[in-house]
C-alpha cells in the first residue's frame, strides 16, 4: 500500500512539475546559418530574423504560435473611418534594456516608433544612408501605403496611409517594422558609430543581447523588465551549425537543445532517439501548378479541370515530400484564418479527365508543357521530381508534358512574363494575411501587366472583386466570409492545380518545454523553457 | 639579390590583374541576378531594379571591373551585400579563425608526416612500413568532408570524447586580442578556455591536414630512402655514429630539403580544404563564409576574398623563390 501511495505521489508531483514552468538554464538554439544584420530593417533573410526576435518587440505581434495579431508595444489603435489614418496608443513604462555599450536610461516613446519607421522611407533622415537598403519595405510596396508617420504626444502615434490598406497592420508585426531605440542611434551618431545599429542591437524585448561572434554564436541574457514578463531561460544562445548532419549530431550528444532544419531522410533516425522529441507544423505556403491562361488550351475551364482531376496528388506528396507535406486543395495553407475548410479539391479520376477533356473537344489529348523549379523551397523540395510525376499521369489521359527548366533566376522572370503552359511555384506568406496570397498570386491586376507573379494569368472579375473588397475592410469576420467565397470561385475555376503545404518539423531535447512553431516563420524563446 | 627580387615582384603584378579578371568574369558570368535571388519569388519589379542600381548592377560590365579593380588597389574592397558592412572587415573578423586551424593542421601534418616517413623509409617493408604507407593512400584519397563527418560520428557523437563543432563552449568568454583562441585563452590566464579551445581543433585539424600529411609522409619515406643510399651516410655509420644520430643529423636534414618544397605549397592546399572542413565543423572562418557568400551571391564577398587569397597564394610563392635564391645561388642567375 505503502509503495502504491508513493508511486502515486511521484507520477502526481512529475506531472505537476512537468506543467509549472520552471525559471532558469540556459538554452542553445543550433541553426543553419549566421545573421546577417541585427538590424531588422535590412535583412530579408530568416536567421537574421530569428535573431532580431529576441531583441526587439513590434507594435503589434503575431500571437504566439499563429497568424492573428495582437497588441505589442501599442497597446491600442483606431482607425479613421476613411480608412487611411491608423492611431496608435502606445505602451508606457516600457525601458530599452541597458548593456554593457548603452548604459543611458531609455523610455520608449513615440518617437522610436517616429524614428524605427521614418528612416525607412525619409530620404532626408539621418539614419536613411546607413547600412543599406531597406530591401523588405521595397518588398512589401510600403513607400506606396505609407504617407507619413507623425508623433503626436509621447505616447500616440499617428501613422497615414495614401490608400485603404487592411493588411497594413500586419506588415506592422513583420521584423521590418521593429522598433529601434532614437536614443540609442543618436548616442551612436554622436560618436560617428552609426553602423554599430545593425552590430550591437539594443532594444525593449525578452532578450538582452550581450555578444555576436560572427558565423558562431549570438549570446542573448533574459530581459528581466520585460514588460511582458521575464522569459523562463536565463540564457539564450544561437549557435550557427551550418552542416545539418553535424546539427543533428550535435543534438544527439546534447549540447543544443533545439535544431532548426533537420535533412528529411534524417528526421525518423531522430524520432527513434529516445531524448529527442519532434515539434511539427503545417507551414505557412502553398506549392502549386499554374496554368497559363493566356494559352491555349488553358483558356478552357473544362482543361484545367480534366488536369486538377488527372494528377494524383497524394501519391506525388508521399513520394516527394517523405512524409513532410500534405496535400493542398486551397490556395492558402490550414494555419491561415479563413481557410474555407468546407473545400476538397479535385479527387483523383482519369475517368473524369477523360470526360472532360472529351466535352472540351480534346479527345485526342494534346502536347505541352510543364516548368521544373531547378532548387528545393520549402514549399516543394524537388520540382524535378514533381513535374515527373505529373507527367506521368497526365500521359495516362493522352496529354503529352515536356518538362522544361532554367537556373532560378531566370526560372522566375521567364515565368513572371508568362513563358511556360503550366509552371510549378509556391509561395511562402511572410505577413499572415490572406491578401498576401490571394491578392499577389491571383488578383486580376496584377495579371495585367507583366512581369507578374500572377503565374496562372488569371483574370476573374467576381473573384478579384471579392478580394480588392476585402482588402479595405478591416472587421475580420467580414473579411474571412469574402476570402472563404473568394476560395470557393478559385476552385470551381480551377485557376492552379494546388499541390502541398509543407510541414515544418523542429527537432529537440525532450527536455525543451513550450517551443510553438510560428507559422510565418519565426523562432521565440519567450515561453520556453528547460525542465531539470 | 635584390634585383631579383624587385624582378619577382613586378611579375606579381600581371598575375594579379590576371586573377581579377578571372574571378571577377567568373563570378559575373555564373547564371542568376543577385538582386532576384536576394529578394526572392516575393519581389516586384520596382524593387529589383531598384536594389540593381543600388548594388550598381546596371552599370556596363567594363566600368564595374573596373572599379573593383581600383577600390582594390586602394584597400577597399566594398561592402557586402548581404550585411551591408565592409567586406575587409568581415573578412579580418574571421581571418584569425582559419589561420589557427591552419597552422594547428600543418603542425599536425609536419609531425604526423615526417614521422610516418621516416620510420618507414628506415623500417622499410616492415608491417609500419606497409600500415602507414596504406593509411597515407587512404588519406590522400579520402573527401575532406566525409572523413570530416566520420571523425565526428566515431569520437564525438559515439565516444563523446571530442565537441562536435564550433571553436570554443558556449561556456567560455574571451576576448579577442590576436583572434587566435590558444593564445588569447593564455593572455586571459583562462586555462580552462584554452583546454577547450584545444579540444575543438583537433578534428578540424585532422580532417584538413590528413591530405598534407599524407604527401608529406610518402615524399619523406621516398627521399629518405634516396638518401640513406648515399656515400656520406656510409661514411658517418663507418665513423661510429649512432643509428639515431645517422639518421636525424646526417640523412634527415639533406632529406628534408625536397619536402620543405612541399610544404610551402601545402598553405593551398590548406586553404582550399578549409571550405570544406569549415562547413563540415562550423568553424567560424573564411572557408564557411565564402560558401555563404556564394550561396547568397554575394558578389563583393566572393571577388575580393578570392583575390586576397590569391594574392597570398603569391606572396607566399615569392618567399619561396626568395629562399630558394638565397639557399641555391644557382637560381638567381639563370
Amino acid at each position: 500500500m505503502k509503495k502504491i501511495l508513493l508511486a502515486m505521489f511521484v507520477l502526481v508531483s512529475s506531472v505537476l512539475f512537468a506543467q509549472t514552468p520552471q525559471v532558469g538554464g540556459t538554452l542553445v538554439f543550433g541553426r543553419s546559418g549566421d545573421s546577417t544584420s541585427m538590424d531588422p530593417s535590412h535583412a530579408t533573410d530568416g536567421e537574421s530574423f530569428y535573431a532580431a526576435s529576441a531583441i526587439y518587440d513590434n507594435l503589434v505581434q503575431f500571437k504566439y504560435g499563429s497568424t492573428q495579431i495582437e497588441p505589442a508595444l501599442a497597446t491600442s489603435w483606431d482607425i479613421s473611418e476613411d480608412g487611411l489614418t491608423y492611431t496608435f496608443n502606445l505602451r508606457k513604462g516600457v525601458y530599452f534594456s541597458k548593456t554593457k555599450f548603452f548604459k543611458q536610461k531609455s523610455e520608449f516613446t513615440s518617437k522610436d516608433v517616429v524614428f524605427s519607421l521614418k528612416r525607412q522611407f525619409d530620404k532626408n533622415h539621418p539614419y536613411n544612408k546607413v547600412g543599406g537598403a531597406f530591401k523588405y519595405w521595397a518588398a512589401m510596396d510600403m513607400s506606396n501605403i505609407v504617407k507619413d508617420v507623425i508623433a503626436v504626444d509621447k505616447h500616440t502615434v499617428k501613422i497615414t496611409l495614401k490608400k485603404k490598406e487592411a493588411p497594413f497592420i500586419a506588415n506592422l508585426a513583420m521584423e521590418f517594422s521593429m522598433i529601434l531605440s532614437a536614443d540609442y542611434a543618436e548616442a551612436l551618431a554622436k560618436k560617428g558609430k552609426q553602423n554599430d545599429l545593425g552590430r550591437k542591437p539594443v532594444g525593449t524585448g525578452p532578450f538582452v543581447f550581450k555578444k555576436w561572434v560572427k558565423d558562431d554564436k549570438i549570446i542573448y541574457t533574459a530581459n528581466k523588465n520585460y514588460w511582458n514578463g521575464r522569459p523562463y531561460l536565463n540564457k539564450l544562445i544561437f549557435k550557427v551549425i551550418t552542416n545539418n548532419a553535424v546539427r543533428a549530431a550535435e543534438l544527439k550528444a546534447g549540447s543544443i537543445h533545439v535544431m532548426d532544419f533537420p535533412n528529411p531522410a534524417e528526421v525518423q533516425t531522430l524520432d527513434n532517439n529516445k531524448g529527442i522529441k519532434l515539434v511539427k507544423q503545417e507551414g505557412l505556403n502553398v506549392g502549386f501548378l499554374a496554368f497559363n491562361q493566356e494559352r491555349k488550351p488553358f483558356d478552357n475551364k473544362l482543361v484545367r479541370q480534366a488536369i486538377s482531376h488527372a494528377i494524383n496528388m497524394q501519391g506525388i506528396v508521399d513520394s516527394v515530400y517523405e512524409g513532410l507535406g500534405k496535400v493542398a486543395t486551397n490556395p492558402i495553407p490550414p494555419t491561415m484564418w479563413s481557410y474555407n475548410k468546407n473545400l476538397k479539391g479535385y479527387e483523383y479520376s482519369p475517368e473524369k479527365a477523360k470526360e472532360l477533356l472529351k466535352q472540351a473537344g480534346l479527345e485526342n489529348g494534346f502536347e505541352t508543357n510543364i516548368w521544373a523549379m531547378p532548387v528545393a523551397r520549402p514549399y516543394n523540395p524537388n520540382g524535378r521530381k514533381v513535374a515527373e510525376a505529373m507527367q506521368a499521369d497526365l500521359a495516362k489521359v493522352g496529354i503529352k508534358v515536356k518538362i522544361v527548366s532554367y537556373d532560378w533566376g531566370t526560372y522566375l522572370k521567364k515565368s513572371s512574363n508568362g513563358e511556360h503552359d503550366m509552371v510549378l511555384l509556391g509561395w511562402t506568406g511572410d505577413n499572415g494575411d490572406p491578401d498576401n496570397f490571394l491578392n499577389v498570386l491571383l488578383g486580376k491586376h496584377a495579371a495585367m501587366k507583366k512581369p507578374s507573379q500572377n503565374r496562372a494569368f488569371w483574370k476573374n472579375d467576381e473573384f478579384t472583386a471579392l478580394i480588392d473588397q476585402a482588402k479595405e475592410i478591416t472587421d475580420v469576420s467580414k473579411r474571412t466570409a469574402m476570402y472563404e467565397k473568394a476560395q470557393a470561385i478559385f476552385e470551381e475555376e480551377a485557376a492552379w492545380k494546388p499541390v502541398a503545404h509543407s510541414i515544418v518539423v523542429v527537432p529537440m531535447l525532450k527536455k525543451v518545454n513550450g517551443f510553438k512553431i510560428d507559422p510565418v516563420g519565426k523562432r521565440r524563446f519567450k515561453e520556453v523553457w528547460i525542465s531539470k | 639579390m635584390l634585383s631579383y627580387i624587385i624582378k619577382r615582384l613586378l611579375w606579381a603584378i600581371p598575375t594579379l590583374l590576371g586573377v581579377s579578371l578571372l574571378v571577377f568574369s567568373m563570378v559575373h558570368m555564373a547564371p542568376g541576378d543577385p538582386a532576384l535571388v536576394m529578394l526572392g519569388e516575393h519581389a516586384s519589379k520596382e524593387s529589383v531594379d531598384a536594389l540593381r542600381e543600388q548594388m550598381g548592377l546596371n552599370k556596363p560590365l567594363i566600368e564595374q571591373y573596373f572599379m573593383f579593380v581600383t577600390n582594390a588597389v586602394q584597400g577597399d574592397f566594398g561592402m557586402s551585400t548581404t550585411s551591408g558592412e565592409p567586406v575587409l572587415d568581415e573578412f579580418m573578423e574571421r581571418f584569425p579563425a582559419t589561420v589557427e586551424l591552419a597552422l594547428f593542421a600543418m603542425f599536425f601534418a609536419v609531425i604526423a608526416g615526417l614521422f610516418a616517413g621516416i620510420i618507414s623509409a628506415v623500417k622499410r617493408y616492415s608491417i609500419f612500413d606497409y600500415a602507414a604507407m596504406s593509411t597515407a593512400l587512404a588519406g590522400v584519397s579520402m573527401p575532406v568532408f566525409w572523413l570530416g563527418l566520420m571523425l565526428i560520428y566515431f569520437f564525438s557523437v559515439e565516444l563523446g570524447w571530442l565537441p562536435v563543432s564550433g571553436r570554443l563552449g558556449y561556456e567560455f568568454d574571451i576576448d579577442e586580442v590576436t583572434g587566435l583562441f590558444l593564445i588569447d585563452s593564455i593572455l586571459m590566464d583562462d586555462y580552462e578556455a584554452f583546454w577547450d579551445a584545444f579540444k575543438h581543433l583537433i578534428l578540424p585539424a585532422i580532417a584538413l591536414g590528413t591530405i598534407p600529411m599524407a604527401i608529406i609522409a610518402r615524399m619523406t619515406r621516398a627521399s629518405m630512402i634516396e638518401v640513406l643510399k648515399e656515400e656520406y651516410v656510409r661514411t658517418a655509420k663507418a665513423k661510429g655514429c649512432t643509428k639515431t644520430q645517422v639518421i636525424m643529423v646526417h640523412a634527415l636534414k639533406n632529406a628534408l630539403l625536397p619536402v620543405l618544397t612541399v610544404i610551402g605549397l601545402m598553405v593551398g592546399t590548406l586553404f582550399a580544404g578549409a571550405i570544406l572542413t569549415e562547413t563540415t565543423f562550423s568553424w567560424p572562418g573564411i572557408g564557411k563564409w565564402l560558401v555563404n557568400a556564394v550561396n547568397q551571391r554575394d558578389f563583393p564577398i566572393i571577388q575580393s576574398t578570392t583575390l586576397i587569397i590569391a594574392s597570398m597564394f603569391v606572396i607566399v610563392n615569392l618567399i619561396v623563390d626568395v629562399l630558394y635564391a638565397v639557399v641555391n645561388p644557382k637560381i638567381r642567375l639563370s
